[in-house]
C-alpha cells in the first residue's frame, strides 16, 4: 500500500468517524441527563436531512438559511417528542420510557414513509462541495475537512453550555439526581426540553452532513448510522461528550482500516462494530471515558 | 334450540356466500417490496401490475381482483405476506417479487400450498429450482452475469475486471459469480473482488482497494440505491475505470440520483426500454399508455415485468379454461411464444423465461438502449 492510498484511507476514516461522532453526541447527551437511550435519535437524524433538502428544493431557500431552518425545525420536533412520549413517563420505570422511545422511532419512520415515499431521493449539493481538491495525490472533498471541524466546534460549544452556563449547571444537577434538583428549584422540565432540543439539533446537523457525504435520502437512512453512533457512544463511555467524539472517530477509522487491511472481510464491517460493542460491554462496561455510576444507598 | 337454528342460518348464509365469492371473481395476490431497501423496484413493478389489471380486468367472464401486500424488503415479511395471501385472501395465483431473496422466502410457502407464483425480477437460479408451482417472467443470473462479461470483454475489449459485491444479497452474489466465471473463460482477468453489505453507505475503503489494482471495468451487481452511491464515491475518489451493473440498476431515477457520476454507466437488463428503436406492438402500447398515465416519468423494465407477470397469468387461465391453482400452474409451464412487453417469452423446463439480454448505457444523462446480445456461458 502506498503512502497516498494510506492517507486517503485515513481521510475517509476521519469523515466517517466524525459523522458517527456527531450523531453519538446527541445520544450521549440525552443519556447523560435522563439515563434514556433515545432510539428516536436515528429518525430525528433522517428528518434533518429531509428538511434541509426540502427547504432548498421546495421553498427555494438559500443553502445556509435552509440549514439553519432545518436544524431549528428538527430541534422543535425533538422537544415535542420529549413532551409527548417521554415526559408523561418520567416517573415510570425506565423500561417504559425505553419502549416509548422505540415506539417513537417506528412512528417517525412510518410517517416519513407516508410523507416522503419509500423511494430514495436525490440530494442537491452546493457546487463547492462537489469538486474534490487534489493535494499530493490525495483527493480531499471539502466535506472531508468541513465535517471534523464542525464536529469539533459543536463539541466545544456543547461543553461550554454544559460547564459554563446556568442551564448547563441544571443539566449536570439533573444528571446526578433528578428529584433533589427539582426540590432545589431547578426547572427540570424546561432543562430536559432544552437537552432534547440541543440533542436533536445535533442529530439534524449530522443528518444533513451525512446526506451531503452519501447523497441519497431514504426514510430508513438513519437506522444503520444510528446503531453505529450508539456503539460509538457506548465505546466512548455513554454520558460523556468527549467520549462520544473519540468513540465515533475510533469506529470510523476501524471500519475503513478493516477494509483496507483485510479486504476479504469488507462485507462484515457491521459485524466488527457489534463485536466492538460486546467487547466493551464485557471488559469495560463504562466505556473509555464513562464515569462509574454511583451506588445510591 | 333457538341457538341451533341461528347457527344453522349463519352456516347456511356463509355456505352460500363463501363459494359464491370465490366463483365469480379470480383472486390474484401481489407481494412486492413497497417499503424498505427495495421499494424503488417494488413500487414500479406494482404500477406495471396495476396497469395490466386496468387494461384487462376480466378473464373467463369473471372479474379479476388484486390483493396487494407489502413485503417490506424483508425475507420474513415476504414469507408472511404469501401466507396471508393464500390463507386469508384465498388467492388463486401470486405475482412477486422483486428481489431473489424475497422470492425464495415467499416461494417456499406458495409451493407448499400449491398456488402458482410468477416472479417479476427475481433472477437467482435457486428461485425456481425443483419447484412445481414457481415461475418467473425474467431470465436468470448466469445468463445476465455472463451477458455483462461477454459485452465487456468482446464488444468493449476490456481485459481486467474488478467486482464489488453485496455479500448479504443472493442476487448480487449470484451475478458476481457468473460474471467471474464467464469473464475468466473468455480470457479476461479478475483483479479484485471486494464485498460490502446491504445498507452500507460508505464504499470509499473498498473503492480505494479496487483503484489500486487498476481494473478496466468494475462490475457492481448491486441494487440501484447503493449502486448510485458507489458511482458517486468512485467519481469523487477519481476512479477512471468503466462501471457495469445488472438489471437491478434499471430505474429511471438513476440519472437524477447519480447525476454526472452515472454518465457512461452500462448495465444488462431485459429486452425492453422506452428508448428502444424497434419495439413490438405490446411494448409500444405499454409505453404509450404509461406516458399517458405518468407524463413526468419514464417506464422501466420493472414496470414492464410487472405488466408481463400479470398478463402471463391471465393468458394461462384462459388457456386452462379454469382459475384453479393447479390448472394455472400446468398452463404456465406450457407457455410458449407469449408476446409481452419484454419480448417473446417461452417458459423453459426450469420454469424460467428465455429471452435475450439487453444492454443499456447512460449517455448524456439519458438511458439509451444499445441492443441485445447472446451471452457466452
Amino acid at each position: 500500500m502506498t503512502i497516498e492510498i494510506f492517507l486517503q484511507h485515513l481521510l475517509n476514516g476521519l469523515t466517517l468517524g466524525s459523522l458517527y461522532a456527531l450523531i453519538a453526541i446527541g445520544y450521549t447527551m440525552v443519556y447523560g441527563i435522563l439515563r434514556l437511550i433515545n432510539f428516536a435519535h436515528s429518525e430525528i437524524f433522517m428528518l434533518g436531512a429531509y428538511c434541509v433538502f426540502w427547504g432548498v428544493t421546495l421553498l427555494h431557500l438559500p443553502w445556509p438559511l435552509a440549514l439553519v431552518a432545518a436544524v431549528a425545525a428538527v430541534a422543535l420536533v425533538g422537544v415535542l417528542v420529549d413532551r409527548v412520549a417521554y415526559r408523561p413517563l418520567r416517573d415510570a420505570p425506565r423500561i417504559s420510557a425505553l419502549i416509548s422511545a422505540i415506539g417513537v422511532s417506528f412512528f417517525l419512520q412510518n410517517v416519513a414513509i407516508v410523507l416522503f415515499k419509500a423511494i430514495p431521493r436525490e440530494v442537491y449539493r452546493p457546487e463547492w462541495l462537489e469538486n474534490p481538491m487534489i493535494m499530493g495525490g490525495v483527493r480531499v472533498l471539502p466535506l472531508t475537512l468541513f465535517v471534523p471541524v464542525l464536529s469539533l466546534l459543536l463539541m466545544l460549544g456543547l461543553m461550554y453550555i454544559v460547564y459554563h452556563t446556568k442551564p448547563g449547571l441544571g443539566m449536570r444537577a439533573i444528571s446526578k439526581d433528578i428529584e433533589t434538583s427539582a426540590l432545589m428549584g431547578v426547572p427540570v422540565n424546561s432543562i430536559i426540553a432544552l437537552t432534547f432540543g440541543l440533542g436533536s439539533a445535533l442529530a439534524a446537523a449530522s443528518g444533513i452532513m451525512w446526506a451531503l457525504r452519501y447523497p441519497q435520502l431514504q426514510p430508513i437512512m438513519g437506522v444503520i448510522p444510528g446503531f453505529k453512533a450508539f456503539i460509538a457512544a457506548v465505546f466512548g463511555g455513554i454520558g460523556s461528550i468527549p467520549g462520544a467524539v473519540i468513540g465515533g472517530l475510533v469506529l470510523g477509522f476501524l471500519e475503513i482500516l478493516i477494509v483496507a487491511f483485510f479486504p476479504d472481510l469488507a462485507g462484515y464491517r457491521d459485524a466488527f462494530a457489534f463485536v466492538l460493542l460486546i467487547v466493551v460491554l464485557l471488559v469495560k462496561p463504562t466505556g473509555l471515558l464513562g464515569a462509574r455510576p454511583e451506588e445510591k444507598v | 334450540m333457538k341457538r341451533c337454528f341461528l347457527l344453522a342460518v349463519v352456516l347456511a348464509v356463509f355456505g352460500m356466500t363463501a363459494p359464491g365469492l370465490a366463483a365469480d371473481t379470480v383472486r390474484i395476490g401481489v407481494y412486492l417490496p413497497l417499503t424498505g431497501q427495495n421499494a424503488f423496484g417494488g413500487q414500479l413493478e406494482l404500477e406495471g401490475v396495476q396497469m395490466a389489471h386496468e387494461e384487462l380486468g376480466e378473464v373467463l367472464g369473471k372479474k379479476v381482483e388484486l390483493f396487494v401486500v407489502d413485503n417490506k424488503s424483508d425475507k420474513v415479511e415476504a414469507a408472511n405476506a404469501v401466507k396471508r395471501l393464500i390463507e386469508k385472501e384465498q388467492v388463486q395465483a401470486i405475482i412477486g417479487t422483486y428481489g431473489s431473496s424475497l422470492a425464495m422466502a415467499g416461494g417456499e410457502v406458495a409451493e407448499k400450498a400449491g398456488v402458482p407464483q410468477v416472479g417479476t425480477s427475481c433472477t437467482n437460479p435457486l428461485v425456481t429450482q425443483g419447484k412445481k408451482h414457481i415461475f418467473r417472467v425474467c431470465f436468470i443470473d448466469p445468463f445476465q452475469g455472463a451477458g455483462a462479461a461477454t459485452y465487456a470483454f468482446k464488444d468493449l475489449g476490456l481485459k481486467k475486471a474488478a467486482l464489488l459485491v453485496d455479500v448479504a444479497n443472493d442476487y448480487s452474489v449470484g451475478l458476481a459469480s457468473f460474471f467471474k466465471r464467464s469473464f475468466a473463460k473468455l480470457g479476461g482477468e479478475v483483479v479484485a473482488a471486494l464485498n460490502y453489505q446491504s445498507g452500507d453507505q460508505d464504499f470509499t475503503a473498498q473503492l480505494q482497494q479496487i483503484m489500486a489494482k487498476k481494473p478496466d471495468v468494475l462490475f457492481i451487481p448491486s441494487y440501484f440505491a447503493e449502486g448510485a452511491i458507489i458511482m458517486k464515491q468512485a467519481k469523487e475518489l477519481g476512479a477512471t475505470f468503466k462501471i457495469m451493473g445488472g438489471d437491478a440498476m434499471d430505474n429511471p431515477e438513476i440519472v437524477t440520483i447519480g447525476g454526472a457520476a452515472v454518465e457512461g454507466f452500462m448495465h444488462t437488463t431485459f429486452p425492453y426500454d422506452p428508448s428502444m428503436p424497434d419495439m413490438n406492438p405490446v411494448a409500444q402500447k405499454f409505453t404509450q399508455n404509461w406516458k399517458k398515465k405518468h407524463p413526468d416519468k419514464d417506464p422501466n423494465v420493472n414496470a414492464a415485468l410487472g405488466y408481463d407477470a400479470y398478463m402471463i397469468i391471465i393468458d394461462a387461465i384462459k388457456r386452462a379454461g379454469s382459475a384453479e391453482p393447479a390448472k394455472i400452474s400446468a398452463a404456465l409451464a406450457d407457455t410458449k411464444g407469449f408476446v409481452g412487453v419484454t419480448g417473446v417469452t417461452t417458459i423453459n423446463e426450469t420454469h424460467d423465461a428465455e429471452k435475450p439480454v439487453g444492454i443499456v448505457v447512460i449517455k448524456n444523462g439519458k438511458k439509451t438502449y444499445v441492443g441485445s446480445i447472446q451471452p457466452e456461458l
